[in-house]
């Protein structure tokens, strides 16, 4: 049989005969079939639950790698470290160089109790830092448009030998990489779980078809039309699809409700979850799923039409 | 048909150069020993086959044209009785007889089918399942099953197969009588007895497939 014998099970046709009451009942005419029913259900259910979880990762790693972009492009020092008789006219040069430099809203030299805060964790408290040579510390917050780090670095190791311009650059980059792969990763697991759901309905559609084949035999052979029969296996599994993800996502959903919240947890799990109207995005899951199992099943249908005569 | 060869495979055909033309209202037997072809033959007229060489024509059209759609409509215009009934075991029986209305999107008219189910004195047993039915029940389930779209042509095959005299005698009664209605009637069958109680009262030609070709046989009888 040729494919183009098949045309009448074309993606329209199957769509309207999908969407049309059945009043008279023609979906009777295939038999329930238990297991592959409850398989289609449970498998349908437990993908979308998967998919709540890799979109929610999708999400907070997007939201990371934007968060930690932002927070520190915005946030630049300058680091002096020079001899006592030369660090104060350094200090003065440098401040007087970051307020001339195009792209910079503001420069702010660290003060002492400032340094002592940030030194704290490793000398404790009441850390004398007059007696310590710790370089000074000027905290430069970029205007929109952000300035020119490669020539600032140059004209600083002009007027200022000891300083040192640290935009972050080095340790910035590897954690937005990182946060970005992640979301590839969780984009790449929505595709993995919609492909192995639709592994998984195929499997049950095709199972339902191949123990119902003495019954489209009958069908064919009393004058049913292939549409009328697809239509009836179609209908059901795009119906048990769509309830099984309903359902998954449904508990997905609650679950990543329910985790801990940020002052309970680490920052990156609270951030696990969806914001505003993120909460949106899994409603999609469903009309997904029984997409899935709309396509899967026709492709299991025409393939068992195709022996039939 | 007309010079009409059919086989399963090779180069041996099962049958040829065959030529019939079945007219409206005519009432035909067709014999032959076992593994003649006799089912092969039927399964021809309603496309379940095609023809390896000849032509093929019903009610107009080139069988060997026809769509899958175009097969489905053939079909509702051919009723067939079928040598192991093939029912829905999951539906009942006055579901499984209204089975081609259903499939068609047409109207199931509930009188109507009340009446077809007392002409085949099988009104007790509406919502019985397949299963629970007799030989004899089934076959006349089939045979309302395969007249419920009013067609213009019966296929029976061997339907008194498994049945007794008197089962097979109502059977053909209510076969001659869709006969005299203006359908056209075809029997496979192997019983000489039925084609000769059926020639009292009809004007029944009788085919018989001999060595790979269809013969008439009417004046064996």
């Amino acid at each position: 049989m040729k494919k183009a014998d098949l045309k009448s099970l074309d993606l329209a046709a199957l769509w309207r005969g999908l969407t049309r009451p059945d009043p008279a009942g023609t979906d009777r005419v295939v038999p329930p079939t238990g297991f592959t029913a409850q398989l289609t259900v449970f498998s349908a259910a437990a993908m979308a639950f998967l998919a709540v979880f890799a979109l929610a990762l999708a999400l907070a790693t997007g939201r990371l790698a934007e968060r930690w972009s932002t927070e520190l492009a915005q946030t630049v020092t300058v680091r002096i470290s020079a001899p006592d008789d030369q660090i104060d006219e350094q200090t003065v040069t440098v401040m007087e160089a970051l307020k001339t430099t195009p792209g910079i809203a503001e420069a702010r030299l660290l003060p002492d109790d400032e340094v002592e805060r940030l030194l704290e964790p490793w000398f404790g408290p009441d850390v004398p830092v007059e007696a310590l040579p710790v370089p000074r510390l000027i905290e430069i917050t970029e205007a929109a448009d952000g300035f020119d780090a490669a020539a600032l670095r140059l004209r600083l190791q002009g007027e200022a030998p000891g300083a040192v311009l640290d935009d972050h650059t080095r340790w910035r980059q590897p954690l937005v990489s990182a946060a970005n792969r992640l979301r590839v990763l969780g984009l790449v697991s929505l595709l993995l779980i919609g492909a192995a759901s639709g592994a998984m309905i195929t499997l049950a559609a095709k199972a339902a078809l191949a123990a119902n084949g003495q019954v489209i035999r009958v069908l064919r052979l009393i004058g049913a039309r292939d549409i009328t029969i697809a239509t009836a296996f179609v209908r059901r599994f795009t119906r048990r699809a769509a309830m099984g993800a309903a359902g998954g996502t449904a508990l997905g959903m609650g679950a990543i409700w329910a985790l801990p919240s940020m002052d309970q947890a680490g920052s990156f799990l609270t951030g696990l979850g969806f914001q505003g109207w993120g909460w949106l995005w899994p409603l999609l899951i469903p009309p997904v799923a029984a997409a899935i199992g709309f396509v899967a099943t026709r492709w299991a249908a025409l393939k068992m039409l195709r022996e039939v005569r | 048909m007309q010079n009409l060869s059919f086989g399963y495979s090779g180069n041996d055909p099962l049958l040829a150069d065959m030529s019939l033309t079945l007219q409206p209202g005519s009432f035909h037997f067709l014999t032959g020993p076992s593994g003649a072809g006799k089912t092969t033959f039927l399964r021809l007229c309603y496309a379940e086959l095609m023809p390896s060489a000849g032509q093929m024509t019903a009610f107009g059209q080139d069988v060997r044209t026809l769509s899958r759609d175009g097969i489905a409509a053939l079909r509702r215009r051919v009723g067939v009785v079928h040598q192991d009934t093939q029912f829905l075991d999951h539906l009942p029986v006055a579901e499984n007889i209204a089975l081609p209305l259903l499939v068609s999107g047409e109207q199931i008219d509930m009188p109507a089918l009340g009446e077809l189910l007392a002409w085949v004195q099988l009104s007790g047993h509406a919502r019985a399942m397949p299963p629970e039915l007799s030989g004899g029940e089934r076959q006349r389930a089939a045979l309302a099953r395969a007249v419920i779209m009013s067609p213009d042509l019966i296929l029976a095959d061997e339907p008194t197969g498994n049945l007794d005299w008197d089962m097979s005698m109502r059977l053909l009664q209510l076969l001659i009588e869709l006969n005299r209605s203006g359908k056209a009637v075809l029997i496979a069958t192997h019983d000489l007895n039925l084609i000769r109680a059926a020639k009292q009262q009809v004007q029944a030609r009788v085919l018989r497939i001999a060595g790979k070709r269809l013969q008439l046989a009417g004046a064996d009888l």
